[in-house]
């Protein structure tokens, strides 16, 4: 059998965690290829529902990262994130989320060492867990006509 | 409770009459006997159908959202918390309200009526503490302590924050030894325990939105359950689409909710959906000490930040 190899959906902040991915790519850095990665213009536009669309589409993880609190490029949108996370990863494990599906990080754009590791832990803590069961919805994908 | 009726009729004539306010929003009885409906009364003759008693569940700050006239509103030590965060909120002014606090002492869980009648409820009526119901199970009379909505037993705050005229006298506040003894009892399960949990607590809904409807909190213009474009939750009973739905409803009211028990006493599944909700309040409390609609002109919790607030989870 083969090793199950999770689908981990990644939300990355455009000016500090998107660029460590960036460097840490031109730096050869090694990771799994597990990771698709979103490019967002700050942590504080991630929204509760593309989290949860995440799962919903068959993620088995969802790791979001942006700049260091005081960093944002906006000034503030990380703050305000931060108390969004804080509710959204306490009420998912609430409901049932394993803790380690969902995970979150600071990565400034000059941490590409820091981006590889924490991407390594994350993927080895999702693999861990299995593949998310029950999360994701059963699309009707096709329709057979006779 | 008879007296505080006849007290909010009295006052809700003289506003009326005196054109303080061009509506009352209030009470009456419902067609059904362990029902009340929301009125809205234009007359001051028609101040004679206001009611108060313990099936005045929903919460009337519900009906305020973006009118534009001057309104007479009754409330509740909870509906006037969602008074409090609608004005904070912009949705009403405060000088466009008369507020008619009544010190609530709880309003009486609709299934457990039903179980108690064992049925439907065909007659119900109150005496002092006393609730009498009539059903397929004969006549029972209750204390009204023991057929408390399970809000009702972990209140904070019975006697309203804002008020203008008071229809009685204040009561005296609760002090529950542990306000969130239903949450820990959830957190102290495992995943897949939680998991089962809420697949069977939500087992029976239908999606029919009672509950969203029925709440101050949800007043967006298009909810996110119609929005199709990208649609974040299908419309259908699939089992991932009403959790879907469940908890995104509960996290849009993440440090906005009192508590009122306004989505579990219009829920017609009888379905205890303040599972989600009451998360999130304890998370609140716990990590920024905030009570929702305690005090006017405090931005509520995912509206501010402080630069220490909590990151232990972060990496």
């Amino acid at each position: 059998m083969q090793e199950f190899e999770p689908k981990i959906i990644t939300f990355l902040c455009n000016w500090c965690t998107y660029g460590a991915a960036d460097l840490a790519g031109v730096s050869r850095f090694q990771y799994p290829a597990n990771m698709r990665i979103i490019r967002l213009p700050c942590s504080g536009r991630v929204s509760p529902k593309m989290v949860l669309s995440a799962f919903r589409n068959g993620a088995d993880g969802v790791w979001i990262s942006g700049c260091h609190p005081g960093d944002c490029h906006y000034i503030t949108g990380n703050y305000y994130a931060r108390r969004k996370f804080t509710l959204l990863k306490e009420m998912l494990e609430h409901t049932g989320l394993e803790p380690g599906r969902i995970q979150f990080s600071w990565i400034s754009s000059a941490e590409g060492v820091k981006f590889a590791d924490v991407a390594r832990t994350v993927i080895s803590e999702v693999k861990a867990l299995g593949p998310a069961k029950g999360m994701a919805k059963e699309f009707i994908m096709s329709q057979e006509v006779a | 409770m008879a007296d505080v009726a006849l007290k909010i009729r009295e006052i809700a004539r003289e506003l009326l009459d005196s054109e303080k306010v061009d509506v009352v929003i209030g009470f009456k009885k419902g067609t059904l006997p362990v029902m009340s409906e929301p009125t809205i009364i234009r007359k001051a003759s028609d101040t004679k159908d206001l009611i108060w008693d313990a099936t005045c569940r929903l919460n009337l700050c519900n009906y305020l959202t973006g009118r534009k006239d001057r309104i007479g509103i009754i409330a509740k030590g909870c509906d006037a918390r969602n008074i409090v965060g609608h004005i904070v909120e912009n949705k009403i002014k405060r000088d466009q309200l008369v507020i008619i606090g009544v010190p609530c002492t709880g309003m009486a869980d609709k299934k457990v009526l039903s179980d108690l009648a064992g049925g439907e409820v065909t007659a119900y009526s109150e005496a002092g503490d006393q609730i009498t119901v009539s059903g397929p199970a004969g006549e029972k009379t209750v204390s009204k302590a023991d057929v408390l909505q399970s809000n009702c037993c972990t209140c904070i705050k019975r006697n309203p924050v804002i008020f203008d005229e008071m229809a009685g006298e204040p009561v005296e506040e609760l002090s529950p030894d542990n306000r969130f003894a239903d949450v820990e009892a959830i957190a102290s399960m495992d995943a897949a325990a939680k998991w089962g949990y809420f697949e069977e607590l939500l087992s029976g809904c239908t999606r029919c939105y009672a509950c969203k409807n029925a709440c101050p909190l949800c007043y967006c213009p298009t909810c996110f359950v119609d929005e199709s474009r990208p649609q974040w939750v299908g419309k259908g009973t699939d089992p991932i689409d009403i959790r879907t739905y469940h908890f995104l409803r509960a996290y849009h009211c993440a440090g906005r909710c009192t508590d009122c028990g306004a989505c579990e006493a219009a829920c017609p599944m009888d379905i205890k959906m303040r599972a989600f909700t009451r998360k999130s309040i304890k998370d609140c409390v716990d990590n920024y000490g905030w009570e929702t609609g305690m005090k006017e002109g405090v931005r509520p919790p995912l509206d501010t930040f402080k630069t220490d607030d909590p990151e232990a989870f972060i990496r």
